[in-house]
């Protein structure tokens, strides 16, 4: 036997999953309480004592983790406009896995800066106008956090114009990193090489800066922020490695206490040939966070999004009642659901934080009248054509409804413009072993595959919950015509 | 001599991609940047790519009749966006009917259009006008 364990330290929970390389077998998975403030080896020993009450002792060949503790990677991003620099900058920290606490757009103002200084933010991401154009704004921001306190780095990665001057300004009072351009050309993303530093600067200064360390000389090494670990077994699972297969375009889904965050590893171009792209192309692998919708912490921003009526309605729980409670879990953020009323109204608040964590992570279609009849605009990913979704989170998993649940990230007629999963087969992460397995995929990628195809459960095909209906745009138009005027 | 950046594209709910094609290839043959924002573009999306890119110009092209009420208050906007006198061109079919060019020309120079060109103007047309406009000859 040769025994793998994989951490994941998170700010509450320090979770285990052990796999033997030999058998390619998930052995056990184990979870313990933990805070920073103490010592995260009490709670990783802990966690393996839990582990080990299952598995019997066990000798570790190897050890690995990632980490979200202590707030994550909290990152603050700076662009020139909202759509275009500051949402690819946006992008890219997302997809580094980073917490973002804040995107700025256009100047930064005094009023900016004492925020930040504030938020003491890990990384900040500067960037702003595309190779050769607007350099004004990047120096002005360049200037600004120069005068902010604190020990974050900067990573620079705007118009490659003025990033040698920004680096300049910068750096009697900040450590500069200088990367691509995250837009070089208008519209053209380029967020790969910006993410590749903010991990490096993660393993560099963060993992020590977080007291990680004494738990890093206990294993062989902390290799990334979890929503990384997350993101690279999805996209494993996905596409496959060299001699295992992958099961193709997915979108995966994970409700969190105070966060709810979803991935699609998917092209998402539009499917008919009379559909316009507007706005900027989005990355194959697309993690969005969403911050006011989670459970316990966020669960009034649930409400916030479809309104109580809508949670009474699906939990069966008359209005002021599922009020009272949903302000319940807003203060008692550690409250698991205690008899049968309490799991329909958690239930309502999982299906709701699905419902519209996907709705904003996909794209849009829109119908457009021209003088040459009806033309459809898309905007974001359209995941209607993708036939597999991935759910974790503890509400999810811990329920016989998942199915239920889950069938809330797709396609919805009432609301057709939001380019949702049409059917889709739903795969459930019971053993929480995602983040463990984008861990072990580090350096055993076809035994990390091999285990998760195996052990994510198959709930079955769902097709949209309300009615099995296609959706309202899909135009008549014969596939291969352009339909495009000249 | 430093290359000029221009924003092209075609206004409002039109759909005309062929013209737009053609007039991209001239201006990257001219000696331009050119960010092609295509059809079906807002006055909202001229401002953004102008902004980001540092452009100096925007040329709206309109084919399909509807130009002078997609063009309304794009001047104003581009000045509310700090594009402090940023050129601006339109081109095409930009009214409805057959109106004496003359005056659609002044209609739109009171919108604020440095320039308008009318049906089947070549594209050497508006390449001398940047020139002249951008004074890159002198």
């Amino acid at each position: 036997m040769k025994p793998v364990l994989l951490i994941d330290f998170g700010s509450t929970n320090t979770k285990v999953t052990v796999v033997d390389l030999e058998s390619e077998r998930l052995l056990g998975t184990a979870a313990a309480y933990t805070t920073v403030q103490t010592d995260v080896g009490d709670g990783l020993a802990e966690a393996i004592s839990k582990l080990e009450a299952q598995t019997g002792k066990l000798d570790y060949v190897e050890r690995y983790a990632c980490s979200s503790a202590a707030g994550g990677l909290k990152m603050v991003t700076s662009g020139l406009v909202p759509e275009l620099t500051a949402e690819a900058a946006k992008m890219a920290s997302l997809g580094a896995g980073a917490k973002i606490i804040k995107v700025y757009s256009f100047e930064m103002t005094e009023d900016d800066a004492a925020e930040i200084e504030n938020a003491k933010p890990d990384i900040v991401l500067l960037v702003g106008g595309t190779d050769g154009g607007n350099t004004e704004c990047i120096l002005h921001n360049a200037k600004t956090l120069a005068g902010v306190k604190g020990a974050f780095p900067v990573v620079i990665a705007g118009n490659r114009n003025a990033a040698r001057q920004c680096s300049e300004i910068l750096s009697p009072t900040h450590q500069t990193f200088i990367c691509e351009n995250v837009m070089p050309k208008f519209g053209q993303l380029n967020i790969e090489p910006t993410q590749k530093q903010i991990r490096e600067i993660f393993l560099d200064r963060i993992v020590s800066a977080k007291g990680l360390t004494k738990a890093s000389e206990l294993i062989s090494g902390i290799l990334m922020p979890t929503p990384s670990a997350m993101m690279k077994a999805m996209r494993l699972l996905a596409e496959g490695c060299e001699g295992e297969s992958g099961i193709g375009e997915l979108l995966a889904v994970d409700v969190g206490g105070a966060t709810t965050d979803v991935y699609t590893i998917a092209e998402g171009k539009p499917g008919k040939a009379n559909t316009v792209y507007k706005g900027l192309p989005e990355p194959y692998v697309k993690r969005t966070v969403e911050g006011d919708v989670g459970m316990r912490y966020s669960v009034h921003g649930i409400v916030d999004a479809c309104g109580i009526a809508k949670i009474a309605e699906l939990s069966g729980i008359e209005k002021n009642r599922a009020q009272e409670m949903v302000d319940y879990l807003g203060s008692h953020t550690d409250a698991l659901p205690q008899d049968e009323q309490w799991e329909r109204l958690d239930h309502a608040l999982a299906s709701m934080a699905i419902d519209t964590a996907v709705t904003r992570h996909v794209g849009k279609i829109e119908e457009a009248y021209t003088m040459l009849g009806v033309t459809y605009v898309q905007s974001g990913k359209d995941m209607t054509r993708c036939r597999q979704i991935v759910v974790t989170g503890g509400s999810l998993i811990h329920t016989r409804e998942t199915d239920r649940i889950a069938a809330h990230a797709l396609f919805d007629p009432q609301n057709p413009s939001s380019l949702k999963p049409q059917r889709a087969r739903i795969l459930v992460d019971r053993k929480y072993i995602l983040a463990g397995m984008g861990l072990l995929s580090e350096y055993y990628p076809e035994i990390a595959l091999r285990i998760m195809k195996r052990e994510l459960s198959d709930e079955g095909e769902q097709v949209s919950a309300m009615t099995q209906t296609a959706p309202q745009f899909t135009p008549d138009m014969p596939s291969g015509c352009c339909g495009m005027p000249v | 001599m430093e290359k000029k950046t221009i924003v092209i594209g075609v206004i409002g709910a039109d759909v005309h991609a062929v013209g737009n094609k053609i007039l991209y290839r001239a201006f990257l043959d001219a000696g331009f940047n050119v960010v092609n924002l295509g059809v079906m573009v807002s006055q909202e999306e001229f401002i953004a790519a102008a902004i980001e890119s540092n452009a100096s110009a925007i040329l709206v092209s309109s084919l399909y009749g509807q130009g002078e009420l997609d063009c309304r208050g794009l001047r104003e906007k581009c000045d509310e966006a700090g594009l402090k006198d940023i050129l601006l061109y339109v081109g095409g079919n930009v009214v409805i009917g057959k109106q004496d060019f003359s005056e659609v020309e002044q209609r739109f120079k009171e919108m604020g259009f440095d320039r308008v060109f009318g049906p089947g103007t070549l594209p050497e047309v508006d390449i001398a006008a940047l020139h002249e406009d951008l004074h890159l000859d002198d």
